[in-house]
């Protein structure tokens, strides 16, 4: 660490000015030293012989003339062994330890180390000395749960490189050398577990970026068919609040399809994380038979806690995605919400006084937002394993009015687009994705002419809706009134899922498919009726019958019984002139 | 030791500055003139120079008056004896009390640790069945109440405050009129329910900063006393009040707007206030009711519009009844499995055909023919409003369920309602249809 000090010479807010005489790095760490206390800061603009840095904690009993110690170094996580299952801050403290050492209260300027310093990994050697090696390729494994984690020539290193030293299988510590890389040069480099790397840089350790096309499955039956996402894409989901943003990224960290998934939980309420906190750990993976938690990392930076760490956050979150793709592990971070982080953006771009575009945000905020969105994408690593990081992110729009600058920012990058919508939330139509609104570039489950036809159905149905609302049901025919129906029933009975009933909140891919098959047959059968009030008693039997077809596991008996029912009630209105 | 100051340089506003040596950011100066003294917050140091924040306002500060810094940042005193008190938001005597000066504890503290946090499990009834029924509340949350002015907020919150079974209630008011004052402070002795509480008040008529402090303080009293094991309720009302008082400050403070005057920092002030609810494993929780005033009935403006973003739900108050379609308590899944098996279904059944109603209304209003089903949904909707919605019912939980049930069997058919089979075995008044038809048939043949 340089010994490289600074003093204060201005407060406002979080934010403090600091004359340096030394060089100074932008991004680079401080700690601005009041009593014994040490509070982390860093730097974001320079100008002579004074820098501007925002200090990631309260900053009451400052005062001018205080030290600020630089580190030399800009902001990084560590990155080892150990970090799934954990729980941390936006800074990497990990939050259980800091309970059990400062109780309920979080404390200012106390910052704990990310990983476990005295656990010992089995680690197994997968290099042999000799070998030519470069930065990102695996020297061994250390197994982490359900996974194999590899440990890799560090990423900052570049150039090739010959290992010279590899440690024989055995238990080790993180901080043990495991192996010694020499360069061209002949000079040595120590590899232990744990590697630094800055935050707001993209990790780049792979052969080559490939095109997301392989679906991600979520479980969630309006996602998947109509609006899927892919490995290694990007989608958002704003709405407007209560609409069931967090429910549904909840819902979604839980049933994923994927090896790892990062809950940024950045700026929004701590009560949600509990949740997650608690519960997890209990819950079973289908996919492994372990707890959920094992595949589970969570940032935690909710909105009481610091704004300036909420920025870092989000990057601490993906980095750490990052890392896990370059195991060859398919990642899917979900940031809940990106407007927080775009706002602590705004707040400190204020406090700068730059001059401020749309809503105030900084009219660096697309480029921003974009950047952040790119570091998603699935990667060739050198050994041909593939990884990908998948980037789900809210978004809070200001009165829920989607024509603000974080959303609009949002929808230029990203491959999906979920828009949540009042209407629907406020009808308890849950998840309240606006199935007309709503669009992704990625390749569904389920067949494209059954999608094209879902839409056209819904939309039909939407139309004669609005009509209705102005001529009235009377003045509706009973064709366009059975088109009514039939999109409703798409509605209830599919786009339509209960969280809270086990079998129905998760919909595997391949039940999609035979579900979806067979509800666009319903839809495609002809109808007739006598009358709308029998069409509607129909229809409501039937959405009955069909959830409770929901509800009932695939190799149930159940499941055929009230297939056969449905085909039963289906027969006796069908149309066959 | 120290220094006493009397060179001010700029009085703006509630915001003076001067030039001052070892100050520390966030401490608290007295600030003595003429017209009297009053505590200041040092808002922010730029080399030598200390802005303060005066709390009693700007108004009558000469440029000679004497600036004392006290080397302490705000506190308020706690113990058993604040109970059944009302203070200012300085935390001075509102009543004629004396004042209390020990344990004197920072307001404005550090927050939880997420990891300390647990899973809120018990509901706070209130005996308000739009509450306990439709949007359960529950220990530890945080709940705006979402009202236009003139709407009668503010004797909600004194009956939840009498009804709600928890052990201390605070009250914060912020830019309260006068008179609403008197009335939650007569309302809460001639009930009885003053003992148990206490009050932080600051009227419209009191200086700004005051109504700044009134939240802070609140929780800081509302911890200790959750600390040492007791439920506590924060009702604060209202909370546009103590937003546009952090607008008045950021503008006189030159800080760039970001919506219609509003800091930037809006959500994230809010924010830090409303996470102070919490339950504390081991010991207390704190629950959180506000007031938050919709300018224009516009949920979009900033300050509801935030708060909905903070706070797990919102109750609206509409035509003085609790409206039922944008209301949410986003903690009721976690309690009302507990309560009655029926009590979900009762929730989602009712709700669908209260907004068929709605629809039905609309229809009603623009003279389509009413069907058959559009006249049961009438007569359900009529039955819902007055014996359900109204807020002067109060009846426990369980009676609201079967006071549910047999609303629903007097106007509909079993399968209309969509609710499970299996509870409509169980929980379905079955002679109550036949009742209800003879009724109606003698009504028939009464006329």
């Amino acid at each position: 660490m340089s010994k490289n000090t600074g003093r204060i010479i201005g407060i406002s807010g979080n934010l403090i000015r600091v004359e340096f005489s030394e060089s100074v790095i932008q991004n680079e760490v401080g700690y601005a030293v009041v009593g014994d206390t040490r509070l982390k800061a860093e730097i974001i603009r320079i100008q002579g012989s004074s820098a501007e840095m925002q200090v990631f904690e309260d900053t009451t009993g400052l005062s001018v003339n205080d030290p600020v110690e630089f580190t030399g170094e800009m902001l990084s996580v560590q990155l080892g062994p150990g970090l799934l299952t954990q729980i941390y801050d936006g800074l990497q403290n990990p939050l259980p330890a800091l309970a059990a050492e400062c109780g309920f209260f979080l404390q200012r300027g106390k910052y704990l180390d990310p990983l476990d310093r005295q656990k010992k990994w089995a680690f197994s050697p997968q290099a042999q000395k000799g070998d030519t090696v470069s930065a990102g390729d695996s020297l061994g494994t250390v197994p982490e749960g359900i996974f194999e984690h590899r440990i890799m020539v560090p990423f900052r290193l570049r150039g090739d490189y010959t290992v010279d030293v590899i440690q024989p299988e055995g238990e080790y510590t993180v901080d043990t050398v495991v192996a010694t890389l020499k360069d061209e040069r002949g000079e040595t480099h120590d590899v232990t577990m744990v590697q630094t790397w800055p935050v707001k840089v993209p990790i780049q350790a792979y052969a080559e970026r490939l095109r997301p096309t392989e679906p991600l499955i979520t479980k969630v039956r309006i996602v998947d068919t109509l609006f899927p996402i892919a490995r290694g894409g990007t989608y958002c989901v704003p709405g407007p609040f209560g609409a069931g943003k967090t429910v549904l990224q909840q819902i979604t960290s839980r049933h994923a399809e994927v090896d790892v998934v990062i809950i940024a939980a950045c700026g929004e309420r701590a009560g949600e994380v509990v949740e997650t906190l608690r519960e997890f750990p209990e819950l079973t993976d289908p996919r492994t038979g372990k707890s959920l938690m094992e595949r589970t990392l969570i940032i935690c930076n909710t909105s009481s806690m610091p704004v300036a760490a909420r920025e870092a956050s989000v990057y601490t979150a993906v980095t750490i995605a990052e890392y896990y793709r370059q195991m060859g592990l398919n990642v899917l971070l979900l940031a809940d919400s990106t407007s927080r982080w775009a706002q602590a953006l705004r707040e400190v771009s204020g406090r700068l006084e730059e001059i401020p575009g749309e809503e105030a945000f900084p009219a660096y905020l697309e480029s921003v937002i974009a950047a952040f969105y790119e570091r998603g994408g699935v990667v060739k690593l050198r050994d041909g394993s593939v990884g990908s990081v998948t980037i789900g992110g809210t978004v809070s729009p200001a009165g829920g009015n989607f024509e603000e600058p974080v959303t609009q920012s949002t929808l230029k990058v990203v491959g999906a687009f979920h828009g949540l919508s009042r209407e629907r939330s406020d009808a308890r139509r849950y998840p309240a994705i606006a199935p007309l609104d709503s669009w992704s570039k990625y390749d569904s489950v389920v067949n494209d002419e059954d999608v094209a036809l879902a839409r056209k159905s819904l939309r039909d149905g939407n139309e004669i809706n609005q009509m209705m609302k102005v001529v009235g049901e009377e003045g509706t025919s009973i064709d366009d009134f059975v088109i009514y129906m039939k999109a409703e029933y798409i509605d209830a009975v599919y786009l339509q899922q209960d969280a809270f009933n086990d079998v129905d909140a998760a919909t595997d891919a391949e039940r999609q498919e035979y579900v979806f098959g067979r509800i666009m047959k319903i839809v495609r059968t002809p109808m007739s009726f006598e009358d709308k009030e029998a069409t509607r008693r129909f229809f409501q039997s039937l959405t009955q019958v069909t959830k409770d077809w929901n509800r009932v596991k695939m190799d149930d008996s159940g499941f055929k019984e009230l297939e056969e029912r449905i085909e039963k009630m289906i027969s006796e209105v069908t149309d066959y002139a | 030791m120290h220094k006493v100051y009397t060179q001010l340089d700029r009085i703006a506003g509630n915001v003076i500055s001067l030039v001052a040596e070892d100050v520390t950011y966030g401490e608290l100066a007295l600030v003595q003139s003429d017209q009297g003294s009053s505590l200041s917050q040092v808002i922010r140091i730029e080399g030598n120079r200390v802005f303060l924040q005066v709390f009693a306002g700007g108004r009558g500060i000469s440029t000679g008056a004497e600036v004392r810094f006290l080397g302490r940042v705000m506190q308020v005193p706690f113990s058993e004896a604040l109970l059944g008190r009302i203070f200012d938001g300085s935390g001075d005597p509102r009543d004629r009390g004396p004042a209390i000066t020990q344990n004197m504890i920072p307001i404005g503290g550090p927050s939880v640790n997420p990891a300390k946090r647990i899973i809120p499990r018990n509901m706070v009834r209130t005996g308000i069945p739009m509450i306990d029924v439709f949007n359960t509340l529950v220990e530890s949350q945080k709940l705006p109440i979402f009202s236009i002015a003139g709407e009668p907020y503010n004797d909600l919150l004194a009956r939840i405050a009498l009804q709600a079974e928890v052990d201390v209630i605070i009250l914060g008011g912020m830019g309260l009129k006068h008179d609403d004052y008197l009335t939650f402070r007569d309302t809460l002795e001639e009930q009885g329910a003053l003992s148990r509480t206490v009050m932080f008040i600051h009227t419209a008529a009191d200086p700004t900063v005051e109504c700044l402090l009134v939240p802070d303080v609140s929780l800081a009293v509302a911890e200790q006393f959750a600390l040492q094991g007791k439920r506590v309720l924060v009702l604060l009302t209202d909370m546009t009040n103590f937003s546009d008082a952090l607008k008045e400050i950021a503008i006189t403070m030159e800080q760039i707007p970001a919506t219609r005057g509003y800091p930037g920092d809006l959500y994230s002030q809010l924010a830090s206030r409303y996470e102070k609810a919490v339950d504390f494993e081991g010991a207390g929780s704190i629950t959180l009711l506000a007031v938050t005033t919709m300018p224009g009935d516009d949920v979009t403006h900033p300050v509801p519009d935030n708060t909905g973003y903070i706070t797990e739900g919102q109750f609206y108050l509409r035509n003085g009844r609790i409206e039922p379609f944008g209301s949410l308590s986003r903690l009721k899944q976690l309690v009302n499995s507990k309560t009655r098996e029926d009590h979900r279904a009762i929730m989602t059944v009712m709700i669908q055909l209260f907004a068929s109603y709605r629809e039905t209304l609309e229809k009603q209003s623009m003279g389509f023919r009413m069907s058959a089903w559009d006249s049961k949904l009438l007569k359900y909707g009529q039955r819902f409003e007055t014996e359900m919605m109204d807020l002067s019912v109060n009846i426990p939980l369980e009676k609201a369920l079967d006071l549910g049930w047999s609303i629903l069997a007097d106007c509909f058919d079993p399968e209309e309602t969509g609710a499970p089979s299996k509870l409509i075995e169980k929980f379905w008044p079955n002679d109550h249809s036949q009742e209800t038809q003879k009724e109606e048939s003698q009504e028939v043949a009464s006329v």
